[in-house]
């Protein structure tokens, strides 16, 4: 079969460390235009997947194809240049400076050593930073120091140094952890905002929130899919039910 | 458009510009009208590590990365420039008295007929000056690149530089008839003719040392304040994010280790024209924990603040090591853990913390008046004192 129209497609997946195979033979495609949640249990290789193909981990075999791009043979940093961004479960963003320049940091241009040397900061580039803040709610925030922000706040930061770089397939990791009811409903806002035109990967918990969202939801244990469909079918899936209920 | 570039990111802005004025006319002015030659090319010498602890600012105060093997190319660059003052000091004429004339003596010693093939280059000045510069750079790549694209970092990279120091001085020393052994390269005299132990020449000397180690503050400046300054600050902080924004951190860390070789190597030359030799024991070890603990006590963050580090470590050292030698490690030391634990941030730190607020003690003596005025208000029964006390602290 063909991969290429899917933005995103996983074949054969497998990881295993030190024979625990913690991703087994994985299948998994992904659309433009998808929003796609990953769930199950503590421990199923969620994180582990998307570990996989930004390049965090290196897989033992199978097949990452995003685009034309074979991301198992990419470093970290061409898997990104290839259009994939990934934000990490903990925000990960860059306390000691301001929510500007967490941004403007993240501005895809400049990424070579002398490039970064000579990188000016363009009205274009600008406009850009204050674009993306304005639309991760941070618009009034750009001159704060990123620590003083609120963790809802930081998960929105992260999220909008990955949108500054327009990638084509965005990987969130638990975006709404630690947020309060309202962060939620905006972030959910934000996400449906944002799969237009690029495919979206999400690893969350919360089920209220991935039955907001989800366009499809692929439900990892050990390392394999054990179901997938929309929301309403795969909480009706028997397998799923022993397998959340069980723990 | 070119003064405001001038202004912001080379002065570094209003306080930026104040530092290098107040360090310049110190340095420049001050010293050289203040001191004897002795104690002036005492003073020379010890700037010629403040580019070491420059160095150190880039790659341990930004990007995190301690180099305890800074020594390594300070030695480089002043062994390179040894070398080529070596050559022209042994003329067939002064050596007439060796077995085979116009070597360097200590060649002569160890029963070599000729000069080593690596030697012959540095009969060229410009070849030199190239050596000087580029030596320590590829010599720093490589380790660099070796390290850093398998992720070597933190505290093994420390260790692996400190070694790399040791194995350099084990085979300058092991190699005496190439590299003059223990007593390193000694008796250097004139460059193309232009003797270099006069006083005139010393004066000569002291300035151009002083304007490179400007120049070196400059560029470093002009690099920091770009978007590679703040990616280091980024890959300190966390270094995933940056790798997963695009961005080939080896290739980042590798420049920056290059280029603080290439400026400890500069302050390495300009110790030997200064001094008059060069010696395994500005390599090693000692040395290069020396200039981590002049960038410590100036503050590893601060360009300008490590310069004074270095003067006042050094001058402590002169001081102290006349007095009670033995205690003088003990006290270095002790310097250096105190310095980590209470003033993390050096004497730059402790400027800011205080200094500002000195400055901003002064100008409130100047608005005494207006204090008078305010103060009235209060007696009258409102209350803005306590807000124009806030305003004085935070408006510096």
């Amino acid at each position: 079969m063909t991969n290429t129209n899917f933005v995103l497609a996983i074949e054969d997946l497998t990881v295993s460390f030190d024979g625990f195979k913690a991703v087994d033979s994985l299948n998994l495609y992904l659309d433009k235009d998808e929003l796609r949640v990953v769930i199950g249990p503590n421990g199923a290789g969620k994180t582990t997947v998307l570990d996989l193909i930004c390049g965090k981990t290196k897989s033992t075999s199978g097949s990452i194809k995003f685009k034309s791009y074979e991301l198992t043979d990419l470093a970290e940093h061409e898997i990104v240049n290839a259009g994939v961004g990934r934000k990490f479960q903990t925000p990960s963003i860059y306390e000691n400076l301001s929510v500007y320049e967490n941004l403007e940091i993240s501005f895809p241009k400049g990424r070579g050593v002398f490039g970064s040397i000579a990188f000016k900061n363009t009205p274009e580039v600008d406009a850009r930073i204050k674009e993306v803040a304005a639309e991760i709610f941070l618009g009034e925030f750009l001159d704060m120091e990123s620590a003083l922000l609120s963790h809802g706040q930081k998960q929105w930061l992260e999220i909008g140094m990955l949108l500054i770089q327009d990638p084509e397939l965005l990987m969130l990791d638990e975006p709404v952890a630690g947020m309060s009811v309202k962060e939620r409903d905006q972030t959910e806002d934000l996400l449906t905002r944002i799969c237009k035109g690029r495919s979206v990967l999400v690893i969350e918990h919360d089920m209220d929130f991935v039955a907001k969202i989800a366009h499809k939801v692929t439900v990892l244990h050990q390392g394999r899919i054990l179901a997938e469909g929309d929301m309403r079918s795969v909480q009706n899936n028997p397998d799923v039910i022993e397998v959340y209920l069980g723990h | 458009m070119v003064m405001n570039f001038m202004y912001e990111r080379i002065l570094g802005g209003k306080n930026g510009a104040i530092g290098i004025a107040i360090l310049a006319v110190l340095i420049i002015i001050i010293l050289p009208l203040a001191l004897d030659l002795f104690r002036l090319n005492l003073v020379g010498k010890y700037l010629t590590y403040a580019f070491a602890a420059v160095s150190l600012v880039l790659l341990w105060g930004y990007g995190g990365i301690l180099s305890l093997g800074q020594g390594v190319f300070f030695g480089l660059g002043g062994y390179c420039m040894a070398m080529f003052l070596k050559i022209e000091a042994s003329d067939p004429v002064t050596t007439s008295i060796q077995s085979t004339p116009g070597i360097p003596d200590f060649m002569d010693w160890n029963q070599l007929t000729e000069l080593p093939w690596f030697w012959v280059p540095f009969n060229s000045f410009s070849f030199t000056i190239l050596a000087v510069l580029l030596v320590p750079t590829i010599f720093a790549f490589i380790i660099g690149f070796s390290m850093f694209k398998r992720r070597v970092g933190g505290v093994y990279f420390a260790i692996i530089t400190q070694i790399i120091a040791v194995i350099l001085t084990v085979l300058i020393v092991g190699q005496q008839g190439y590299t003059g052994g223990i007593n390193g390269i000694t008796d250097l005299k004139t460059i193309h003719g232009w003797d270099i132990r006069d006083d005139s020449s010393k004066y000569i000397l002291y300035f151009i040392n002083a304007f490179l180690l400007f120049g070196v503050i400059f560029l470093s400046r002009y690099i920091l304040t770009s978007k590679f300054g703040r990616l280091l600050l980024a890959m300190k902080d966390k270094e995933d994010r940056v790798r997963f924004s695009g961005y080939d951190v080896s290739n980042f860390k590798i420049f920056v280790f290059c280029l603080s070789a290439m400026i400890s190597a500069i302050g390495g030359a300009m110790f030997t024209l200064q001094v008059g030799f060069m010696s395994p024991s500005f390599v090693g070890i000692v040395p290069s924990i020396e200039m981590v603990i002049y960038a410590a006590v100036g503050g590893r963050m601060s360009l300008i603040g490590v310069v004074y580090g270095t003067l006042l470590v050094n001058f402590g050292k002169t001081i102290f090591s006349e007095t009670f030698p033995e205690l003088w490690l003990y006290l270095m030391g002790a310097l250096f853990i105190g310095v980590v634990m209470f003033f993390p941030n050096g004497l730059a730190g402790i400027w800011q913390k205080h200094g500002t607020k000195l400055v901003a003690c002064v100008k409130k003596m100047q608005c005494v008046s207006h204090v008078k005025a305010m103060i009235e208000t209060r007696r009258a029964g409102s209350k803005p004192a306590a807000r124009l006390n806030a305003e004085n602290v935070s408006g510096e």
